[in-house]
């Protein structure tokens, strides 16, 4: 079980319409993740399947039963806050025990679940601290202890790394995975961050300004964006989007390649280009080059590639690898 | 503040200041120690001699002593119930109002402003007086016999005029609290399924521990030292405690002596208050 599906979900403050509309629907034991920019309405769709904001209009099911009147603790999912959001005077067995506590379960009940929980969360030895003694990462965990001990129908995550460094949110974000694999459960992770999408989603859901632009599996919005929107969005460094004459030639508003889809290389075909700047990585090189015809372009070659800035460098744009999108940014499919 | 140097220069910055402090603490008490020694009553100045522990024990055994020392613990533990449990309930309550809540903030902290010796008046002449006084109309309304306050429960009309004063600054410290108070652990605690009875009891009253421990202690220091609302309603004779019966023994008795000693009993007293206090409530400033 833990089937959720939006329909016709909006949401408004006050005047202000949030969600202008939502279908979705989300699979048993499926990971989906919704990305978009900040402000786009992430947290407010979460928030609203979770019960802590009423919809406007509309209606939630959770395994097909509506829940859009019942109040968030009789929905069954569990939710793990940016901020954790840990009660702060409790122990960390306290805060895992909490939720079962108020269910009213037995003690020795709530003692085996915790203990559970605590040992799949490398928590044991922890369990008599308070929050404020742990460290972030650790505080992430029992946030996390907490929703699982509850067994809930869906896990809902909101930012849940974003307050972490940079080589621990890369080590909780496999965690979560793995958590993911060993559970089954359905989990609904919000984030603004399209590395932490591609890399953890079965579906992501792109969102912008309130309305789904895209869903799909990682890959699907990779090759097939269908909107300029997603297209920019999605994949790092971000997809050289060209318009103009250059345009217009693949009779198009705009188009778009990706940086790993231009390769170095003389041709028929070849675009003459002078190297501005040269980021190296050692794995990767990218290059961000000026072009007479197609303005800025930046080019990511494998390995290390010598590019001194202000020598010219010759370039050619993998022909099947273009996107091509109209003037109200969605994308004109090959006839 | 690392090096000696630092340490030993921070200590020659701090001591004028220290020392002035100390002068300004340390000449009153030690004159008041001086005078609670002398058999000293002005109506009989020129034959003031050194009486050693007389006074003390001459105030102790009065039984106006044990009085004033009940009637002082029993102000002190009835105002800090009352700002305590309605100091909660009205910052809970005042949290919810959105409309107009800078206002209403005022208008709860006012009686704060109003002098000891005002809000006495006000409370004997307009609101307790037995004939025309507000509570007395109200009762009649409710055909009820109106309470003589002053005559027959001056304890509980001095309790009632000393918490209104002090059950803003209750209000107001718990209000600030309360506003602090993460509104993503309160929608945690949603997920979790507390009720609100539930959400009180774990989350808020645990938030409220300090701000509890400070009003508590604030409170307590100047509690112990009302005097004016039992001055100037004249209820001394029933209501009087630890202030009220030193200023009796000196102003009304002429005895400079026993009211010396009277003041360093009280000292003493609060001390133990004190203390005891910060035994048991100091923990949770520390945490
Ligand atoms: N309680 C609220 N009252 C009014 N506006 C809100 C409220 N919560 C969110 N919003 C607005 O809704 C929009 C979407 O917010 P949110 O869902 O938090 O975005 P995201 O999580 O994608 O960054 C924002 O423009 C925000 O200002
Ligand atoms: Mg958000």
């Amino acid at each position: 079980m833990g089937t959720i599906r939006l329909q016709s979900v909006t949401k408004r403050f006050d005047a202000v319409e949030v969600i202008p509309g939502v279908d979705l629907s989300i699979r048993e034991g499926e990971f989906i993740v919704f990305v978009g920019p900040s402000g786009c309405g992430k947290s407010t769709i979460l928030r609203l399947i979770a019960g802590l904001e009423d919809v406007s209009s509309g209606e939630i099911f959770i395994d097909e039963k509506p829940v859009a009147q019942e109040p968030a603790s009789q929905r069954g999912l569990a939710m793990v806050f940016q901020s954790y959001a840990l009660y702060p005077h409790m122990s960390v067995r306290g805060n895992i025990a909490f939720g079962l506590k108020m269910a009213g379960q037995p003690k020795e009940l709530i003692e085996a679940k915790v203990a559970k929980a605590a040992e799949t969360l490398n928590l044991t030895d922890y369990l008599d601290r308070k929050p404020r003694q742990l460290s972030g990462g650790q505080r992430q965990r029992v946030a996390i202890g907490r929703a699982i001990v509850r067994e809930p129908k869906a896990f809902l995550f909101d930012e849940p790394l974003s307050n972490l460094d940079a080589a621990l949110r890369v080590q909780m974000r496999l965690e979560i995975m793995q958590l993911h694999k060993t559970l089954k459960a359905t989990m609904v992770y919000v984030t603004h961050d399209q590395v932490e999408a591609m890399t953890m989603a079965d579906r992501i859901v792109v969102l912008n300004k309130g309305r789904i632009e895209q869903v799909g599996t990682p890959m699907e919005l990779y090759d097939r964006p269908n909107s300029l929107f997603v297209a920019g969005f999605i994949g790092s460094p971000k997809m050289n989007l060209v318009s103009g004459p250059a345009a217009e030639q693949y009779g198009a508003a705009t188009i778009g390649i990706r940086p790993e889809h231009i390769a170095i290389g003389e041709g028929a075909k070849a675009v003459t280009a002078r190297i501005r700047i040269a980021e190296h990585l050692g794995s990767d090189t990218f290059i961000h080059l000026d072009t007479d015809e197609l303005g800025a372009l930046t080019v990511r070659a494998q390995g290390h590639v010598e590019a001194a800035p202000g020598t010219s460098l010759s370039v050619i744009l993998d022909p099947a690898r273009i996107h091509r999108f109209d003037a109200h940014g969605k994308v004109i499919v090959h006839a | 503040m690392a090096t000696h140097h630092a340490i030993r220069l921070g200590r020659l910055a701090t001591a004028p200041s220290v020392l002035v402090l100390f002068m300004w603490m340390i000449v009153p008490l030690a004159m008041t120690v001086w005078f609670s020694l002398l058999r000293y009553n002005l109506l009989d100045a020129e034959n003031a001699y050194f009486a050693g522990l007389d006074n003390y024990i001459y105030f102790v055994t009065d039984p106006a002593f044990s009085d004033a020392i009940k009637n002082t613990l029993l102000l002190v533990g009835t105002v800090l119930a009352v700002s305590v449990i309605f100091g909660i309930a009205l910052a809970l309550l005042l949290d919810q109002a959105i409309l107009g809540r800078s206002i209403v903030r005022l208008l709860i902290i006012t009686p704060f402003f109003v002098m000891p010796t005002v809000s006495a008046l006000v409370w004997k002449n307009m609101m307790m007086h037995p004939v025309s006084g507000v509570i007395a109309y109200l009762f009649k309304i409710l055909g009820l016999a109106p309470i003589d306050w002053f005559a027959d429960a001056p304890r509980s009309a001095i309790a009632i005029m000393v918490s209104w004063q002090w059950l803003p600054f209750a209000t107001l410290i718990f209000l600030t609290s309360v506003q602090s108070l993460d509104e993503e652990q309160k929608e945690a605690a949603e997920m979790d399924g507390a009720s609100p009875f539930a959400y009180f009891f774990y989350i808020v009253l645990p938030h409220l521990a300090r701000p509890i421990t400070v009003v508590i202690l604030i409170e307590t220091i100047f509690l112990l030292n009302v005097f004016a609302e039992i001055y100037v309603t004249g209820s001394g004779g029933m209501a009087g405690n630890m202030p009220y019966l030193v200023y009796f023994q000196g102003l009304l008795n002429f005895d400079v002596g026993g009211a010396s000693a009277g003041g360093i009993i009280a000292v003493i007293l609060a001390n133990i208050v004190a203390v005891f206090l910060m035994r048991m409530i100091g923990k949770t400033l520390e945490s």
